[in-house]
């Protein structure tokens, strides 16, 4: 395949370079990312990631699908962080068709997305940490990943692909004892992020590998469209969580970490303490919890209860027609966007007033957050480019679509 | 919250910042405004888009200093066919704006944000790859996600959504 053949612009211009690839395969590219290094001796002289090896064509399959269908494709996506994408692409088609979300069910949407955010970070920092070296905190990490999946399956019945959040609410009441677990979790998780921390902050091959490697100031990430923790270990204080709120996240308090140095120790330290928010998050979503419904009161948007579609003619009727003919959506278009683990992660949406979305674009975090690799890595050392890989928490599923 | 009708008239939205500024700058770069579901859309005609985006940018009152996106729409049969759509983010103010331009269906071309913005450099390529929207400047317009040899442009709405086969 021409796809594979090393692209011409970065044949060596001189005899001392030499071209190296690295990828797909390569363990630590998180997937299959091809990186095309030109060295010289250990130094990297240009850098040109190559991406599209996991390229599904999603935004086209959306367009053949009902609005409710395209929630199960969002999972697919970036499958390390399911919630937080059925959360923006709900969202989007909400404020399409101007649904108010009762609050039980925005305050169960934060609580999930604040544990999808945990669930991510963990894989992160098991594999930065595993390609620097510290193999042990793979093991700490995905122990504690484990008991997040396991209430993933606890509530939506899949422990990756939860398909959980629906247009207009959740899908289901959440299972007897599940705030109970989470409540546990929660208190037992901070000593946790120390154990962490006690293998990894202080450690001196940890911060030699790490502090001043794969520098990136304020100035460019914002000009490469670089978001999320990656942007904030740069020191610009933006998120959107707490700057333009979504799902009730304005009446959360948390500290938004950043770090100045925009190093890749900067961006493990920003991800670290957003561990500790994120539980205090959690925290007050389980002692804020609202009662109520979960659903709001949409008949032609919301599939009603089983019990009632079994009862009521009315209710027959609806859930009939949602799902053989879907619901239509007033024409117009929005963007939403949401703070994914990864950064911005926004849904684009265009109605032409049918059942189906005529274009469906996803903006990915990590597609941007790619671009700042070559910044990052160019006149540095080889060996520092697997630090600044595992250091910008990509995921090839995202980025590809 | 029943959704509040679009405002369409021009004249309307005359007072927002970033409409103001860019009527101030150029009458004819901004063809129509549209105000629907809290976010404000401002169409800007074709040869004027990198100087529109980068006197956002450097605005004082409101910088629209982030490029979030790039993407584009396709109206086919319609035309003009193609719709680029540019969403911006003020990280001083918090607030977004989406500037639109139309483009016909035959050879489609823009200017390339990549001197503004070198963000702009990946969904560039994207929306090359999968709508053939060629952005001239760009440093380097080459496929990004279909394979190099690929034959038509997937995401077009005459593009079947199985393939050809």
């Amino acid at each position: 395949m021409s796809h594979l053949t090393p692209t011409p612009v970065l044949e060596p211009g001189q005899d001392r370079t030499l071209i190296l690839n690295m990828g797909p395969q390569h363990p630590s590219t998180h997937g299959v990312l091809r990186v095309l290094l030109e060295i010289d001796g250990e130094t990297v002289v240009r850098m040109m990631p190559d991406i599209g090896f996991l390229h599904t064509g999603i935004e086209k399959t959306c367009e053949a699908k009902f609005y409710q269908q395209v929630v199960p494709l969002t999972d697919r996506i970036d499958y390390l962080c399911p919630m937080t994408n059925n959360l923006c692409y709900v969202l989007a088609v909400e404020k399409l068709l101007g649904l108010e979300i009762p609050p039980k069910a925005q305050w169960l949407r934060v609580l999930l997305n604040e544990l999808t955010r945990i669930n991510s970070h963990l894989v992160w920092l098991g594999t930065h940490a595993m390609d620097i070296g510290a193999l042990t905190v793979f093991l700490y990490c995905f122990r504690e990943r484990e008991e997040v999946l396991k209430m993933f399956e606890a509530i939506s019945g899949q422990r990756m692909m939860t398909s959980y959040f629906r247009v207009g609410g959740v899908a289901l009441e959440p299972p007897l004892g599940f705030f109970d677990r989470v409540r546990d979790f929660a208190g037992s998780f901070p000593e946790r992020i120390d154990q962490y921390e006690n293998l990894l902050t202080g450690n001196p091959i940890w911060t030699m590998r790490t502090k001043g490697v794969a520098r990136m100031t304020a100035e460019d990430a914002i000009g490469l469209g670089a978001t999320g923790p990656t942007l904030r270990g740069s020191g610009v204080d933006f998120d959107l969580r707490r700057d333009m709120p979504y799902s009730s996240y304005d009446k959360f308090q948390f500290k938004v970490p950043i770090s100045q140095e925009g190093d890749v120790f900067a961006r493990y330290m920003c991800r670290v303490q957003e561990l500790r928010e994120s539980i205090s998050i959690v925290r007050q979503a389980l002692d804020g919890m609202p009662e109520g419904p979960i659903k709001a009161d949409a008949p032609g948007v919301v599939l009603p209860d089983r019990e009632k579609m079994k009862t009521q003619m009315e209710s027959l009727i609806y859930h009939f027609k949602i799902i053989t003919e879907g619901f239509a959506v007033p024409a117009g278009e929005v963007y939403q966007a949401v703070e994914s683990p990864r950064g911005e992660m926004g849904y684009y949406i265009v109605s032409d007033g049918t059942a189906k979305p005529y274009r469906v674009h996803m903006r990915s975090a990590c597609f941007a957050n790619l671009q700042t690799l070559p910044t990052m890595c160019e006149g540095r050392l080889l060996a520092d480019v697997v630090a600044a890989i595992g250091s910008i928490d990509i995921v090839l599923g995202e980025i590809d679509r | 919250m029943p959704l509040a009708p679009a405002i369409t008239d021009l004249e309307q939205l005359k007072n927002h910042p970033a409409v103001a500024r860019l009527i101030s700058w150029n009458p004819q770069a901004v063809t129509r405004a549209r105000f629907d579901r809290e976010e404000m859309t401002v169409f800007i005609d074709r040869p004027f888009i990198r100087e529109a985006c980068s006197l956002l940018k450097d605005d004082s009152a409101c910088p629209f200093n982030f490029l979030s996106d790039i993407t584009c729409v396709d109206w086919y049969p319609a035309e003009p066919r193609f719709e680029v759509v540019y969403h911006l983010l003020s990280i001083p103010k918090k607030e977004r704006i989406r500037l639109k331009v139309h483009l016909s269906g035959d050879s489609p071309a823009i200017e390339s944000l990549t001197p503004v913005w070198p963000g702009a450099n990946y969904f560039e390529r994207e929306v090359f790859d999968l709508f053939g929207i060629r952005f001239t400047g760009h440093p380097y317009l080459r496929r990004i996600l279909m394979p190099e040899d690929w034959e038509g442009y997937p995401l077009r709405k005459d593009y079947p959504v199985e393939g050809y086969r």
